[in-house]
């Protein structure tokens, strides 16, 4: 159990299973009880390809203050069974303090799990369900886990009630007489005393980041969504549909990307402010509809959850290499904006600032999200409303020689929505001029070329284009689900070095903000760039658009593995000492 | 809008002021005077109206027209045209374009336009050859016709795009001929009204690239059977004629697309309430 930063105390357990057994069940189980005794956490789930059948992992971390990201090791590892335990064996790092629950019935425990020299005990997990009717190994191991974790019974009781209440009385006593078994067989821990924490729970949430994205986009006040399903961006359709029905609005499943962007494209251009979400293969295929939206500016969001690429790559894992494609995937000069979420909770704000940006602007607006932060789910803080609403220059009434593309100061030109009279032109991905009739023109080109750099360029994004915090002369700049884990390792450090490091994290890549960033950069020495790709896709892109100081170190490394704040410790002393 | 007296609406009334870049006698134009005339005589005003469409020649129509419009990328008219229908069910939505915007790269936005049966008319304007790439193959063209790209012909044989549309689900299908536009325009009126996906094949001759059809003005006749509310039937019908049987051959009641947009409701604190534990 590491000590963090003001000796906060976290756990981190591991539920493994093969498909079907429930492991993911019993971990959102395990979160919820945790949080209705006053626990933060978070629950990242681990899971192949396979639709069914396939390894699958709850990894949890549970705490007194708020989990933004994994730890280094797990402190329990408990398996319903060790099939395909290969696969996960990446995910889930153990040291000699471990603690590995294992069956006896499942046989042996793999010897790539045995070598690190983790404290071994065993579980009838299986033997222990087959005593009750209907009953389950993962409730077991629920029990058991939790009783480790020093989760009161009740809580448990709540969480299960909670989960299954729907599936009938049989079922919820079935589970409660298991998890009892587990629980009554586990060393308590530490227990939390659930009646004090009661009262502070009660406003807590609990969300996934693609719900997050889903409910920014709701509040921005989308209204139209058309997509594609895809790993790991689906839940956020899954939950918008219903929603988007109650608010009024709709959303279409559509035959594929190339669809779904231009059904957005359709729904804005009618003045309903609209969405498409996906991940990296969609949003190649979308390509040519941002270049749409960007000539013809029309408003609009997509939200890129990103995963392993190029290709179909790794879906079911995270990382941050859609960099690239979002800034300079489009063909010819095409000014949009790209933003992206730094934390689960976060994904609420930037999907909406997204929203209010691309209305504001008439241009699409790409959110960059990845598979961790989006398909995690954590208990949080409620996420606060904020003010930053879709709101579009329209045309509402048009007079004589009304042009749609009119040069304005600002690049932002009136729009009339279909159904006002007067205001009829033909949005175009052809060049056009002022008055929206195509030209080829060089005058014309250029004259809309400005207009359309002028009107992203000249925007006051304020000073949400970055999460600043520290005034070091070492910087370290990073982006995305990163940032939590760089927030860790920064406050592991001591703090004669802590205070030497400044923390920028980008929520605004494109445009980007080179006088804003200089300030930000005044009395820095030296920068660190931290990224989870290949390529250095964010040290490259700043070395393109920023004045750097002369030393700059990278640290960047693909997925799927996701960084460790301890690894980022290690690389923040060693380059502090240079 | 309301207090006015509505007076009667011209075909020039949807003229727009850019000179369009078809060729002398194109089909295209006959087909811009036929929907002009057949949305006047709906008494449908221009701003009410959106004209949509992807790339090619006869794409080009919607800046021709004094109505909403969007010219839109290469084979993603109806994608535009559904979403500018599902998210305003106000507007008359025309979604127009030629046979390779619509069959080859569009092809299969087609089958699901069909298939979802959005209340909207789909004009194709089929010449039988990619005519803003300067005379290339397209999906209905003859196996035998020579060209650069495929000397001495693809072959390959045509397909069928009213049988695909009756497969796929269509509401009301039919075909027209450019070159009888008061034909054309009946029809459109029908199509228009029609609830549900209407799917309209116009035959457009390209006189630069394929002479050959200005022959077809001979070679065309009226449908000799009324509509029919057979799909199958229908789709025989159409598979066995020879091309150029002119008017409408299918007028289907099934139910259109209906979203299911509920009263907008303060969802504001309910949504925020789901995910408190």
């Amino acid at each position: 159990m590491s000590d963090q930063a003001g000796n906060r105390k976290s756990i981190s357990i591991a539920l493994v299973g093969k498909g079907g057994t429930g492991v993911l069940t019993a971990g959102e189980m395990l979160l919820t009880a945790a949080a209705h005794c006053g626990r933060y956490g978070m629950m990242v789930p681990a899971v192949g390809p396979q639709i069914r059948g396939g390894e699958s992992a709850a990894l949890l971390r549970l705490g007194e203050s708020p989990v933004n990201c994994l730890d280094d090791s797990f402190d329990v590892l408990l398996a319903i069974d060790w099939r395909h335990a290969d696969r996960f064996r990446a995910d889930i790092p153990l040291d000699s303090n471990s603690l590995v629950i294992t069956d006896p019935s499942t046989g042996a425990v793999p010897d790539s799990i045995a070598a690190d020299g983790a404290r071994m005990r065993e579980l009838e997990m299986q033997a222990l369900a087959d005593t009750v009717t209907s009953g389950r190994p993962n409730m077991v191991a629920l029990g058991y886990a939790a009783r480790l974790a020093g989760i009161p019974e009740s809580a448990l009781l709540q969480a299960t009630e909670k989960k299954l209440g729907r599936k009938g009385r049989d079922a919820v006593d079935a589970s409660n007489a298991c998890m009892r078994l587990g629980y009554g067989r586990a060393a308590s821990g530490n227990v939390a005393n659930a009646a004090a924490a009661a009262d502070m729970t009660n406003s807590r949430w609990l969300i996934t980041g693609n719900h997050a994205a889903g409910l920014g986009a709701l509040r921005g006040g989308v209204r139209f969504a058309a997509a594609y399903p895809i790993t790991p961006a689906t839940e956020i359709l899954e939950w918008l549909a219903p929603r988007l029905n109650d608010a009024g609005g709709t959303l279409v499943q559509a035959e594929d990307e190339l669809a779904s962007i231009n059904m957005a494209i359709g729904a804005s251009y009618g003045g309903i402010p609209s969405l498409t979400a996906t991940s990296g293969p969609g949003l190649s295929l979308m390509i040519e509809g941002l270049g749409l939206a960007v000539g013809a500016e029309i408003p609009l969001v997509v939200i890129n959850v990103m995963r392993g690429g190029p290709s179909t790559g790794i879906p079911t894992k995270p990382e941050q290499s859609d960099l690239n494609a979002a800034v300079y995937g489009l063909h010819g000069d095409a000014p949009h904006i790209v933003v992206a979420a730094n934390s689960i909770t976060d994904c609420v704000f930037t999907t909406q600032w997204a929203v209010h940006l691309a209305e504001a602007t008439q241009a699409p607006v790409i959110v960059l999200s990845d598979q961790l932060m989006g398909q995690a789910n954590a208990v949080v803080d409620p996420i606060p409303a904020i003010n930053f609403l879709a709101t579009r220059k329209l045309a509402d009434s048009v007079s004589e020689n009304f042009e749609r593309y009119a040069l304005t100061a600002d690049g932002i030109s009136p729009m009339p929505l279909p159904g006002t009279p007067g205001g009829q032109y033909t949005a175009d991905g052809l060049e056009h001029t002022a008055t929206a009739k195509p030209s080829g023109l060089t005058d014309d080109h250029v004259a809309q070329l400005d207009k359309r750099a002028r009107k992203i360029n000249g925007f006051d994004y304020g000073r949400h284009w970055a999460d600043i915090d520290g005034d070091g002369e070492l910087a370290v700049l990073t982006w995305g689900s990163t940032t939590s884990t760089v927030i860790e390792a920064i406050g592991r450090l001591p703090v004669d070095l802590a205070r030497r490091i400044k923390l920028i994290s980008l929520r605004l890549l494109l445009p980007a903000q080179p006088q804003k960033m200089a300030d930000a950069l005044r009395g820095v020495e030296r920068v660190m760039v931290i990224e989870q790709n290949h390529s250095g896709q964010l040290y490259r892109f700043l070395r393109a658009w920023y004045d750097l100081p002369v030393e700059v170190e990278t640290m960047c490394r693909p997925g799927p593995s996701v960084f460790r704040p301890g690894q980022v410790v290690t690389a923040l002393r060693d380059w502090s000492h240079r | 809008m309301s207090a006015e007296v509505p007076c009667k609406l011209k075909a020039s009334d949807y003229k727009s002021d850019t000179k369009p870049v078809w060729c002398p006698g194109c089909g295209d134009f006959h087909v811009l005077l036929s929907l002009s005339k057949a949305v006047a005589q709906l008494g449908l005003r221009p701003e009410n109206i959106a004209v949509i469409s992807g790339i090619g020649c006869s794409s080009r129509i919607p800046a021709y027209m004094n109505c909403y419009g969007f010219h839109g990328v290469h084979g993603r008219a109806l994608p535009l045209a559904t979403g500018l229908k599902v998210a305003r069910p106000d507007l008359t939505v025309i979604c127009a374009g030629g046979d390779g915007d619509g069959f080859s790269i569009g092809g299969n936005h087609l089958l699901h336009a069909c298939r979802r049966n959005i209340n909207f008319t789909y004009v194709v304007m089929d010449n039988e050859v990619y005519g803003m790439t300067k005379g290339q193959p397209s999906p209905t063209t003859a196996p035998d016709w020579d060209s650069k790209i495929a000397p001495g012909g693809t072959g390959i044989s045509p397909f069928y795009p009213l049988v695909i549309a009756l497969a796929s689900g269509a509401n009301f299908v039919a075909r027209a001929f450019s070159g009888d536009p008061n034909g054309t325009t009946q029809i459109l009126v029908e199509a228009i009204k029609h609830p549900g996906f209407s799917f309209v094949q116009i035959l457009s001759p390209c006189v630069t690239f394929r002479p050959g059809q200005k022959e077809w003005k001979k070679q065309v006749h009226p449908s000799p059977v009324t509509p029919t509310s057979d799909a199958s039937q229908a789709a025989r019908r159409v598979m066995t004629d020879d091309g150029f049987n002119i008017g409408i051959l299918y007028k289907g009641s099934r139910e259109p697309y209906q979203q299911c947009v509920g009263q907008e409701i303060g969802f504001d604190c309910d949504i925020d309430e789901e995910f408190l534990l």
